[in-house]
């Protein structure tokens, strides 16, 4: 799809229509703010130059009535531009229910994917079309930066926390990944390719991928494993927050602060679980910093999402 | 009368009986080194950038040589190191001391009437604490240099990097000391060290660009020198305050960071304002379009640059709320820009308009800046910027504000007041032919990088997909006019000092009284103490005449 000399990227998703509509409409006033700026130098540099004899009679004098007006209409146009971005912004970083969740860990350099149902793919990820599709970022070093441009999005890959961002992508093809946050010696190859696919595909390719227990059951087997069933499991007589329908709800905390359990609390609380007691609960449960790997982080917020909740949570 | 001691009287002719200047008063090393009059120290300081500008420049040559193929022609990890030294060094050591330390220690004491800066010594104490710096820089560069971006973010910058980025670091702190002394040596001339009638609304507003820079210099440096020694420290000894695995915020130091390095941005922008304000009324022959709007767009930007900061992390995870209000601080920053940009075109109305190469430059300049400001306002939609954030469209962005306006400006600057700095005047068509080649090949290596950037192209990476080859290819044959434009007017201007024609004390029949002094001014600037009676920029195209400032008419 591209040509010898590209001018216009692809657009391959309803986030990227949108940004697009707003870049076009910034464009055409830009080059309308320059060409009259160019105009009105060229004119004057002609008409008024050294040795013309255009009369230099009359000048402006009083100026402040003309840089009030311009200051009044720039700063109304401005406005309008600000508006629409905002929008848009809200819009963009505001994840709508998700019909499917994928799982990325950034780390140096390269991406892994994780689907809902086990399926693994780096520096690659297979979706379907016209279906909205919600990522929930980690990074195991540095700052990433997920990018696709053909879709217009991009949000950066924090270490310590979790990030989400969403697409829907209109067209099916294959399109790049980049990081576009510079996260050392190899962060120029740091890419990968979006495979956009037609429903029965992507099920034909999820069911191809082999996959033997899907992302929720993997994070089971931590929760086991890691002992947190001990106190959090459906028979414990210990005294710990119930983990059913969990997600998504707002969480008081012993603090006093209220927080909404997405996935970033969820990561906090298992990693620093004093820093956020929640109110009416004994401050009794170990942290597991350094015994998790971020993969193994999203398993068990995998987990503890399929317990049921709000899945319809904002951040 | 001056109490120095001459080495070189001149012995014959009408000269002997004036003051010598104050480049032949004293010609000892040691009255160079040691001197204490602001004209020298911006020629020391004069010196000193012009070599940081094309050490610089040395690793954008090498970076625009390996992005000409996909392949490219250096190591990763040179490549890396290259565009970090090229942003560390260009950003501290060339375009933030530009032209305040040069143009402005010279001319603003000429300019407000005064015999120097309020504290000489402190001035001179400036150029040694940034020359310390720049061997620090220099050291880490010699050393490999250090490979995080001129940013240094961490967790990239405390624990991951391998280059030398505690010297780097280091160094931009020791930096930020010439920075503060400088500015504050300006703040108290320009309130302290006026001239009789040299009053606010009198001054040049290059005069005010710089009160408003330093100003901004003064209350965000310090805030660098803490960031710089905390992440020193930080690298250093691990103390945990950017430990991710310690609960630290990643994003906290991109706070810290920015709440500088944003306000730096404008440190770099608006000197060069300033001398735009001077060149235009001067070379069209008419007072510059409201001067009084002029001043409060100068002192409301350098205001308001200090809530914009987090617009460089729209999409770095802070709150949607956050990113919203930091976009409306940005357009209402814009606001006072976009006057600017509109008051510069409309002083050419009804001028007399002759295009010396200062004039080419100022005029280059705002061309450059409105291009950088209105690709700023796109950068400033929330939207747009989460597709643009960290692309080549954003280097191309800040390159036209930065190289494009402020380096044009600098080299506007240069030009307009180098016959007053040496006395003798350059060979005209060699600096118009200069100018426009820089403006030509200026657009040419910077604008394809806008056209990258909305295709996506990251930046930082030494490699590229191939289709995307032709406009790499076209930025780098750019790059390589413009390596011509900064090198020519180094060979003029340097044959000028030996063999240009002598300029009179007042070539370009200016209103300032920086031009009522012979060319080169004497150590002690003024014999008497000028009385100022009226504003800068009394000309009148009409009859191409004009009244200085201090109240002489001046026929054509």
């Amino acid at each position: 799809m591209y040509h010898w000399i590209p001018f216009w990227p692809d657009t391959a998703a309803v986030n990227g229509v949108a940004v697009n509509n707003l870049y076009i409409a910034e464009l055409a006033l830009s080059a309308l703010i320059m060409v009259s700026v160019v105009i009105m130098m060229l004119t004057f540099c002609i008409r008024y130059r050294e040795g013309g004899s255009a009369s230099r009679a009359d000048r402006v004098r009083k100026t402040w009535h003309f840089e009030i007006a311009w200051t009044l209409a720039t700063l109304v146009l401005f406005l309008i531009l600000f508006v629409w971005g905002a929008r848009t912004y809200i819009w963009l970083y505001r994840p709508p229910p998700a019909d499917e969740e994928v799982y990325v860990v950034g780390k140096q350099w390269m991406w892994k994917v994780e689907h809902a149902g086990g399926q693994r793919e780096i520096d690659a990820l297979h979706v379907p079309v016209d279906k909205s599709i919600r990522l929930v970022m980690a990074s195991e070093d540095v700052i990433h930066s997920f990018f696709v441009p053909a879709f217009r999005i991009k949000h950066d890959v924090v270490p310590g926390t979790l990030e989400t961002l969403w697409f829907k992508a209109n067209k099916t093809g294959v399109f790049r990944l980049e990081c576009t946050q510079f996260c050392g010696l190899q962060h120029a190859t740091m890419s990968g390719e979006i495979d956009v696919m037609t429903g029965p595909d992507y099920a034909k390719w999820l069911t191809s991928q082999g996959a033997e227990k899907s992302l929720a059951q993997q994070g089971a087997d931590l929760f086991r494993a890691h002992g947190c069933s001990g106190c959090h499991g459906e028979n414990s007589t210990v005294h710990a927050p119930p983990l059913s329908g969990l997600y998504g709800t707002l969480v008081h905390l012993q603090d006093g602060s209220v927080r909404r359990a997405d996935e970033a609390y969820l990561r906090d609380c298992i990693l620093n679980p004093r820093s956020f007691t929640v109110a009416g609960y004994p401050p009794i449960m170990p942290d597991f910093s350094g015994q998790l790997d971020e993969g193994d982080m999203l398993k068990l917020i995998a987990y503890i999402k399929s317990l049921g909740g709000n899945q319809e949570s904002r951040r | 009368m001056s109490t120095t001691t001459f080495e070189g009287v001149p012995t014959v002719g009408p000269s002997a009986a004036i003051e010598p200047s104050f480049l032949t008063s004293e010609n000892t090393i040691g009255s160079w080194l040691f001197t204490r009059d602001h004209k020298r120290i911006a020629l020391l300081f004069f010196a000193s950038i012009t070599f940081y500008f094309f050490v610089g420049g040395a690793a954008a040559t090498l970076m625009r040589l390996n992005l000409a193929t996909p392949e490219g022609l250096l190591q990763p990890a040179v490549y890396n190191r290259m565009f970090t030294m090229h942003g560390i060094i260009m950003v501290w050591f060339f375009l933030i001391p530009s032209i305040p330390t040069t143009f402005g220690n010279f001319f603003i004491p000429m300019m407000i009437g005064a015999r120097d800066l309020a504290f000489p010594r402190v001035n001179l104490l400036s150029w040694y604490v940034f020359n310390l710096s720049g061997l620090v820089v220099l050291f880490s560069l010699v050393m490999g240099g250090a490979d995080t971006g001129w940013t240094f973010y961490v967790p990239l910058s405390t624990v991951y990097a391998n280059g030398y980025v505690l010297a780097a670091a280091l160094a931009v702190f020791i930096n930020g000391f010439s920075s503060i002394m400088t500015a504050l040596n300006f703040v108290v001339t320009i309130h302290r060290m006026r001239a009789p009638g040299m009053t606010w609304m009198r001054l040049p507003l290059f005069v005010w660009a710089i009160y408003a820079v330093s100003v901004v210099m003064l209350t965000a440096t310090p805030v660098l020198a803490m960031d710089t020694f905390l992440l020193a420290v930080e690298r250093f000894i691990g103390i945990g305050l950017f430990d991710i695995q310690h609960g630290a915020d990643a994003i906290l130091w991109q706070h810290m960071f920015w709440f500088y390095s944003h306000p730096a941005v404008y440190i770099m922008i608006l000197p060069s304002m300033g001398v735009a304000s001077e060149i235009i009324p001067v070379f069209a022959r008419r007072p510059i379009f409201g001067y009084a709007g002029m001043t409060i767009a100068l002192m409301s930007i350098a205001i308001l640059s200090f809530f914009v900061w987090a617009h460089h992390m729209f999409v770095a995870g802070i709150s949607i709320y956050s990113g919203v209000f930091f976009s409306l601080m940005t357009f209402f920053v814009a606001v006072p820009s976009a006057i600017k940009v509109f008051n510069w075109t409309v002083s050419l109305h009804k001028g007399r308009i002759s295009f010396d190469a200062p004039m080419l430059y100022a005029l280059g300049f705002v061309l450059l800046f409105t291009l950088g400001g209105v690709t700023g306002l796109m950068l400033a939609t929330l939207a747009v910027d989460v597709d643009l954030h960290g692309t080549y469209f954003v280097v191309a962005h800040f390159h036209y504000i930065m190289v494009g306006a402020t380096v044009s400006a600098f080299f506007g600057a240069l030009h307009y007041w180098w016959p007053k700095m040496t006395g003798r005047l350059y060979p005209e068509m060699w600096a118009r032919s200069a100018a426009i080649l820089m403006y030509v090949g200026f657009n040419l290596t910077f604008f394809p990088q806008f056209v990258l950037g909305y295709l996506g192209m990251p930046r930082r990476s030494y490699t590229y997909p191939p289709e995307w080859q032709s406009w790499n290819v076209l930025s780098s044959a750019g790059a390589s006019i413009l390596a011509i434009a900064y090198l020519l007017p180094l060979l003029y201007l340097g044959w000028s000092i030996f063999w240009g024609r002598k300029a009179g004390p007042n070539p370009w029949r200016a209103t300032g009284l920086e031009w009522a002094t012979p060319s080169p001014p004497p150590t002690h600037n003024f014999e008497e103490t000028p009385v100022v009676s009226l504003g800068p920029y009394s000309y009148d195209p009409e009859d191409d005449t004009f009244i200085d400032q201090e109240g002489v008419s001046h026929a054509r």
